[in-house]
């Protein structure tokens, strides 16, 4: 029996002059490598697509559930508010502003708690094959953004329905939608990171994300407010986001002051978490 | 030649107990540095201290195209160093230079989902093996082919069988094409003749010129698939040579295992006023104790007795059980006329047999130790005595020829005399 290794001789001509990976302890703060998540951006598509596939399997109702949960929560806020608070939404009808604050707010919160929980889930992972770790966070997001895509065609109908106009500020609707995807991812991977050590981040997920909703304009506008609450709404980046989102949809003036805000935190957020992300992972083997 | 891999001094500690620590809660990280000062002369710093190297100061390099087995006992260091390598976990030492693109295949299946169907599956295990979306689709027909699971690839995997299941995630991993390629004792899955498909695969991937580190414990794939043999003990490299002296070293390092079994203590020895046993070991050939022999080695057994008063003949039987405790076969020292039915003079007596080679398959074998009085009085009874195992040292001389598969099992293993005839028509 002739040996595998006899049969042929490797092929040393095209062995490259310096070593494509170079493995040795890291510095406790380790550089971005923002280079690797660029040739795995295949394996983000595809564990995005797996989360989207697999998200509403074995359910009646499939996809419509993207639809459905905000939809839900604007009913009974409507009820609430539009009803019986009598919130001043800014002259919109209340149903359809409070869908276009929930559409960017249920796309935030379960961007924020499917990442949060994401590296925990994907142990098997983490513990059988290389990736840059920071995809499966940002696969998370990045299925939360097609649930998103689902649920605007209901703010569409709605529009038509409330005979809104499409106006030219719809344009701002994507660098938005971008911005909160940031944002959540930010918050998201540093959650997912300290979830591997500490599992009460996933109990701990659940309030902050309601705590949350309430310090932001979703189903309220910011100028409901009290003035002296409104140091809140100006240091949560979510505001510049939302109220800008619903100009951008409904047309008006940008309030830019509020978008510079909001960006400026997101990508403060973005970074720290990113670097702090990079930290953590060493051990993610090894404890998760 | 300029070596593709090249390893320096790696060491990686672990903290033993990490586990239980590590999966501490806020709460108790809160407390705890509440109570730093305190926690510093109490128990912490005992736990602290523990840690354990799986790897220690371990250098080594690999040549292009060189298939390289690693080997060794479970928990040398053997799974840590291939995660060192694939980058799922770094060295607390050392480095390492990567000439080449790297796949790993640590596991079968790493990320299938059972809700996805096996076309869907194939593209993401694919992916998160490092391939392409373009080399999956090209080599798609040729995967499915592989797995021979044609009619339900459109199945969720949940419903396949195992065997489907393994023969699809196999199928994907095989059609890896890096510079380098880490496998870690996956063939150990699946039915006898896929396996054989898949050492054929193997062979086929080396044969292309590709760098190949595989660990395993099936020393009739290593010896068949590698050309050198790494064999570490402890978190180190004890031998990295050609795949023959590395495997026999693996064999021979069962020396350090206790092959014997000693009751200093003449007292509290089994026995009775007449006869007491004094020791029980295991011998191979160079008559050292050993617990670890090949299936073409021979090797002695002997026990050692005092016989404290005259006038009683006493017979050594010995019973041999394997793993699932079949009575394998038994033997005594009464079949040798010598001590037959003859009174044993007062002092120290052993006896030893030799087991000739070619007998026992491989596996792990207890031993029961009994002496008797003909025509039946037992005088001590020992179960378990020693334990050592039997391995498949790949002998040509043997049952196997030059058969170099997996071995289909079988209680024994002996080489029998073959006769041929042949006739024209």
């Amino acid at each position: 029996m002739e040996k595998a290794a006899d049969i042929a001789p490797g092929d040393i001509s095209s062995l490259p002059e310096e070593p494509l990976v170079i493995i040795k302890p890291s510095a406790s703060w380790a550089a971005l490598r923002l280079g690797d998540l660029w040739l795995y951006r295949e394996l983000l598509y595809f564990l995005t697509w797996r989360d989207v596939k697999v998200r509403y399997k074995q359910t009646v109702l499939g996809a419509s559930w993207a639809i459905l949960q905000p939809l839900m929560t604007m009913l009974i806020f409507t009820f609430l508010f539009g009803g019986l608070a009598g919130i001043k939404s800014d002259g919109i009808p209340y149903p359809i502003f409070a869908y276009a604050g929930l559409l960017i707010w249920t796309f935030f919160a379960n961007a924020v708690t499917n990442s949060a929980n994401s590296i925990v889930g994907n142990a098997t992972l983490i513990t059988k094959i290389y990736f840059p770790r920071m995809i499966i966070p940002g696969a998370a997001v990045g299925a939360g953004l097609v649930d998103m895509a689902v649920a605007f065609l209901l703010l569409i109908a709605l529009m038509v329905y409330y005979r809104v106009p499409p106006s030219l500020t719809s344009l701002m609707i994507l660098p938005l939608v971008a911005l909160s995807s940031l944002l959540a991812l930010g918050v998201g991977m540093w959650l997912s990171a300290l979830n591997v050590k500490y599992r009460d981040v996933r109990y701990a997920v659940p309030f902050l994300i309601q705590l949350w909703m309430f310090a932001s304009p979703v189903i309220y506008p910011a100028s409901w407010l009290p003035a002296k609450w409104r140091w809140v709404l100006v240091l949560n980046p979510l505001t510049g986001i939302l109220e800008n989102f619903r100009v951008a949809v409904f047309g008006g003036s940008f309030s830019w002051r509020a978008l510079a805000v909001s960006t400026t935190i997101t990508l403060l957020v973005l970074v720290g978490s990113a670097y702090s992300f990079r930290r953590m992972e060493k051990t993610f083997a090894d404890i998760v | 030649m300029r070596p593709i891999i090249k390893a320096e001094h790696i060491s990686k500690q672990y903290q033993v107990g990490a586990r239980d620590t590590a999966y501490g809660t806020i709460r108790e990280a809160l407390v705890g540095a509440a109570r730093a000062p305190l926690k510093i002369f109490r128990q912490n710093g005992a736990a602290r201290g523990k840690t354990i190297w799986a790897l220690r100061d371990v250098s080594f390099e690999v040549n292009p195209g060189e298939v390289v087995g690693i080997i060794g006992r479970n928990g040398t260091g053997k799974s840590t160093l291939l995660k060192i390598l694939s980058r799922i976990t770094e060295p607390t030492e050392g480095r390492i230079e990567l000439f080449g693109r790297v796949g790993s295949l640590l596991e079968v299946g790493t990320g299938f989902h059972p809700e996805l169907s096996g076309r869907e599956n194939i593209f993401l295990n694919g992916s998160i093996l490092g391939m392409t979306r373009k080399e999956i689709a090209s080599k798609f027909d040729e995967i499915v082919a592989f797995a021979e699971i044609e009619k339900f690839i459109d199945t969720p995997v949940k419903r396949y069988s195992s065997g489907m299941y393994v023969r699809l995630a196999f199928a994907v991993a095989a059609h890896l094409e890096p510079e380098i390629l880490l496998v870690d004792e996956v063939l150990a899955v699946g039915d006898i003749e896929f396996q054989r498909k898949c050492l054929g695969k193997m062979e086929e991937v080396a044969g292309r010129g590709r760098t190949v580190i595989f660990v395993s414990h099936n020393m009739a794939a290593i010896q068949r698939l590698c050309n050198r043999c790494i064999l570490l003990r402890d978190g180190a490299i004890v031998a990295n040579s050609n795949v023959q002296a590395a495997i026999k070293e693996y064999l021979a390092s069962g020396l350090d295992q206790p092959g014997e079994r000693v009751w200093s203590n003449q007292a509290e020895a089994p026995g009775d006023q007449v006869v007491r046993l004094k020791a029980v070991r295991a011998r191979n050939a160079e008559m050292k104790i050993a617990s670890r022999f090949g299936v073409s080695d021979d090797w002695y057994l002997e026990v050692e007795f005092w016989v404290l008063v005259p006038g009683f003949s006493i017979n050594v039987n010995v019973y041999l059980y394997d793993e699932s405790g079949t009575l394998m076969f038994v033997m005594g020292d009464f079949q040798d006329d010598r001590w037959q039915n003859k009174p044993r003079t007062p002092g120290l007596h052993c006896s030893r047999c030799k087991i000739p080679r070619d007998l026992l398959n491989e596996g792990s074998i207890r031993v029961l130790v009994a002496l008797v009085s003909p025509p039946g009085t037992l005088r001590a009874l020992e179960r378990d005595v020693v334990y050592f195992e039997i391995q498949d040292d790949l002998s040509t001389t043997g049952a196997r020829g030059f058969y170099p598969g997996q071995w289909p099992g079988g209680a024994v293993r002996p080489a029998i005399h073959w006769e041929f005839e042949h006739r024209d028509s």
